[in-house]
Order: structure tokens, then sequence, then C-alpha cells
């Protein structure tokens, strides 16, 4: 009986029938895509995107050359030079990062113990050359600067759990 | 149109037959270019995403984008190639996909060659295609591309078996190797009357066979690019791969309109009334043809690919014992009254 059973499920191509029903209906189904540039998925507060270098609200950059960050980076993408300033502070004269070798962990804001090296949720950066991947001390202050407010609230809303 | 004849004189017949051969290329080749966004819009949309949308309106520009880009990459010849051969290759391919052309009639007026043996020179030509895989394999002198050579011209000489055998069970019943009396043995009141219900194991053999003659997914193994690249076009580039390429979709259309005109009553319509007879009959059969490209692309949406023993094994245990069983059963079944065809 199975043998007659099997020879007509095949002969009749009956799983191949209901295989191209099942993508039939999916031809049909509301369709997923985000279309990129105009449509967007939801982002993380915890998003690790592109670095940025803060400052305190007095304008007082928050980095104390700890070289913390250098220490944990597993790429060795981050390079700091340090000296003491004229008030008897250290502050770094050089804090360069490599974002052709940063794998975004975030371990370097993780190990920072003011909060100065942050990920931000900036992600469509490109650059065109290599050595513009090299984001030095005055970029990555800068990028800090222009997006304090939403760091800073997305660093708010993380506080309870850090 | 007569004064051209006569401002020609002798050269009026060639001429004139050039212009109706153009008049049939241009559109087979704009439809491979719309085949290529449709099978990309239509295995998309299976996927549950939207497909090319960005170049013009609804993505209906891609094909003009592809082909400008195409036209603009370089054309690498291999070092160590037979340049000549390698050269040959596409042009191999692509003539006798827009050859076969010549006998399919559009309307029972509307054929550029009514050919008694339309379907003898049908087999012949398209088993010609085999020729422009092996040379591209071979010339290219490259493993991959002669492993997929090897594995495509075997597939396609083994289809090609079954596929002559669902043929003979067409020709049998239309009584002619002519398409258009194969066609007009088809009328009568409706679908009913077509040969695909008395040959419906020869229809699906022929569709089955027509995929992977045209090695296309589930019977891609010549192109497998997970296991050998790309087969037997893997050295080519540019302009001399988009031939390929074009081939590959001229031989689905072609294999579409044969298959409409043999076993779906080619431009009639599916019920002999009123509001189907009205519209004219080229649409119709453009209307299946369009049909059964879908299936084409459907049939790739759905299917992962065959192992290559089992390809061999479906070709040679399966499919031409089926149209052999079959031919002697419709051989039978014309001999008793029950035949109604």
């Amino acid at each position: 009986m199975k043998w007659i059973k099997d020879f007509f499920k095949t002969y009749l191509l009956l799983e191949l029938v209901q295989g191209m029903a099942l993508t039939g209906r999916y031809l049909f189904a509301r369709k997923i895509t985000v279309q990129f540039p105009e449509e967007k998925t939801p982002q993380s507060n915890r998003f690790r995107g592109l670095h940025a270098l803060r400052r305190y609200p007095n304008g007082e950059e928050r980095c104390i050359a700890c070289k913390l960050c250098e220490a944990v980076c597993p790429a060795l993408a981050i390079t700091i030079d340090s000296e003491q300033r004229e008030d008897g502070t250290r502050r770094t004269t050089r804090y360069d990062i490599d974002l052709s070798k940063c794998i975004f962990c975030g371990f370097c804001e993780e190990s920072c113990p003011v909060d100065s090296i942050v990920e931000t949720r900036i992600f469509e950066y490109h650059a065109e050359k290599r050595s513009e991947l090299l984001y030095t001390k005055p970029m990555l202050l800068a990028i800090g600067d222009k997006n304090e407010e939403q760091i800073a609230a997305d660093r708010a809303q993380d506080a309870r759990y850090r | 149109m007569e004064y051209f004849q006569q401002l020609l004189g002798p050269a009026w017949p060639v001429v004139w037959t050039l212009v109706k051969i153009v008049a049939l290329v241009l559109p087979i080749l704009g439809t491979v270019a719309y085949i290529t966004l449709a099978e990309r819009k239509v295995i998309g949309y299976i996927q549950v995403r939207i497909g090319p949308n960005r170049v013009g309106p609804r993505g209906l520009l891609q094909p003009i984008a592809d082909a400008v880009k195409i036209l603009f990459k370089e054309i690498i010849i291999p070092e160590e190639s037979n340049k000549f051969l390698f050269l040959l290759a596409p042009v191999l391919a692509i003539a006798p996909a827009l050859v076969a052309w010549a006998v399919v009639p559009f309307s029972p007026e509307l054929v550029l060659a009514n050919v008694n043996a339309g379907l003898l020179f049908i087999l012949a030509i398209t088993s010609m295609g085999v020729y422009g895989v092996i040379v591209s394999g071979w010339a290219s002198n490259s493993k991959y591309a002669f492993l997929g050579a090897i594995r495509s011209a075997a597939q396609i000489v083994s289809y090609e078996i079954a596929m002559g055998f669902a043929l003979v069970g067409v020709l049998m019943v239309a009584g002619s190797l002519n398409l258009g009396e194969i066609v007009k043995g088809q009328h009568g009141g409706g679908f009913w009357n077509w040969y695909f219900i008395p040959l419906f194991p020869l229809f699906l053999v022929y569709m089955i066979s027509a995929v992977a003659e045209t090695n296309r997914a589930p019977f891609d193994v010549a192109e497998g690019e997970s296991e050998i690249v790309a087969g037997f076009h893997v050295e080519y580039s540019g302009m001399t791969f988009s031939v390929f390429y074009l081939a590959e979709y001229a031989n689905m259309i072609l294999v579409s309109a044969l298959c409409s005109l043999m076993f779906l009553g080619g431009w009639l319509p599916p019920v002999n009334i009123a509001p189907f007879t009205w519209i004219p009959g080229i649409f119709w059969l453009l209307g299946k043809i369009a049909f059964l490209l879908f299936v084409f692309l459907w049939i790739r949406a759905t299917f992962p690919r065959y192992r290559y023993d089992q390809i061999m094994r479906l070709g040679w245990k399966v499919f031409i014992p089926v149209t052999l069983v079959w031919i002697v059963v419709v051989g039978a079944w014309m001999q008793t009254p029950l035949w109604l065809w």
C-alpha cells in the first residue's frame, strides 16, 4: 500500500506543489523592507557607534589621561600622550582612535572613570582614504560638542543600570 | 511599401526579411532585459522584500542601468585561453536562442518562416546551444569553467532526450511538424481541447526539462555559485558575460513560448466565446508566455538546488521512462473511440 501512496505522491509532484503554494502565499505577504535613508529602525540608547570625547558643562574636557581605555582596548586602536598642565592637572596632548582598527566593543567607554570617551549613535560616517579614519583629539571633541545633548540623555537613561 | 519594393528591386526580399528579423529580435532582447527585473522583483516579493526600486519609478529603469554598467566594463581575455573560441562561445550561445524564434508563430499569419518541419528545426537549433557552453568552458582554460561546462553539457544532453520524447507526443497527437498546424489542431471549444490534458505527463516533463535545459534553479549546478563560482562563464566579464546572460533568458522565453504553443493552445483563447475571442490571439500567446515565465521565477524562488547525481537520476531513470510509457499510452489511446482531441 505504502509504495502505491508514495508512487502517486511522487508523480503528482504533491510536495513540490505544496512548496510552491507556500512561496506563492509569501508573494502577497506584507513586505518588511526598511527603506534605509528614508526609514530607520529604532536604535538603543546603548548603541555603539562613532566615538566622542565629552566636556564638563564649564567647557573643561573630561579626559584625565588615565589611559585605562588605551590599556583595555583589545584592538589597540587608541593612542594617548599626556602631560601636566600649568594648573597641575594631567591632560592628554594626543588622543587618537584608529577607526580602521576599532571593533566597537565599547570597552573604552566602560573603563572610563569620568565618562569622557563615549560611543555615540552615529553610524553613517565614511572616509575616502584610510588616513581619514584616524580620528584625532580635536575631531573627537568636536563630535562630543555637537552631540552632547543626545549623549547626555542616553547616559541618563542608562544611569540606573550602571 | 511598394515604393521601397521598386526602389530596391531584387534586393527587396532580403531587406524585408531583415526588417522582420529586427522587428522580432528587438522585442525579445527588450523582454530579456525586463525579465531580469521581473526576476529580482518576484524573488524579492517571495522573500518578503521589495526588490530594486531606486532607479526610475518603481525600479523600472534598473535593466537600463544594468546594461549601461555592463557595457562599460572591461572584457578580460585570459592569457592562457584560446582567444578565438573564447570570443566565439557567447555568440554560439545566443545565436540558437534567437534563431529558433524564426518558426514561432504569434498568430495564424504572423510567423517569420512558416516551415513545415518547424518542430524539427526547433529541436535541431536548440541542441546547438550546448556548443556555446562546451566551447566557453574549454576555451577559458580554467578548472571551474571546465567543470561547469562538463556538468552543463551532460545535463543539457540528458534532458534533451526527455524533451524530444515529450515533443514526439505532441507530434503524434497533432499529426504535423508545423507549429502553426499544431496550434490549429488544438482549436475547438476552449482549453479542454488543448494538448496539455491528454499529454499532461509530457507537459510536466517538458516544463521541468525546460528548466533543466536552461540551466536555471533548481538545476543550476552548471552555474553553482556556491561550489564552482559561476561554472562555464566564470572567466567572462563585461559584454561577453552579458551575452551568456542574455542567452539564458532568451532560452527561457523561447521554451515558454514553445510550451504555450504546443501544450497550451498558443494564440487560442481559453474559452471560445464572445468576450475572450475579442482579444487578438497574439495577446493570449504573450499572456501564456508571461505566465510560464512567472512559473520559472516562482520555481527558482522555491526549490533548493539538486545534487548532481540526483539530476542525472531524474533525467535518465524517471523522465525518459515516463515519456516512453506515455507515448505508448497515447498511441494506444488514439486508436480507441475514447480519443477526443
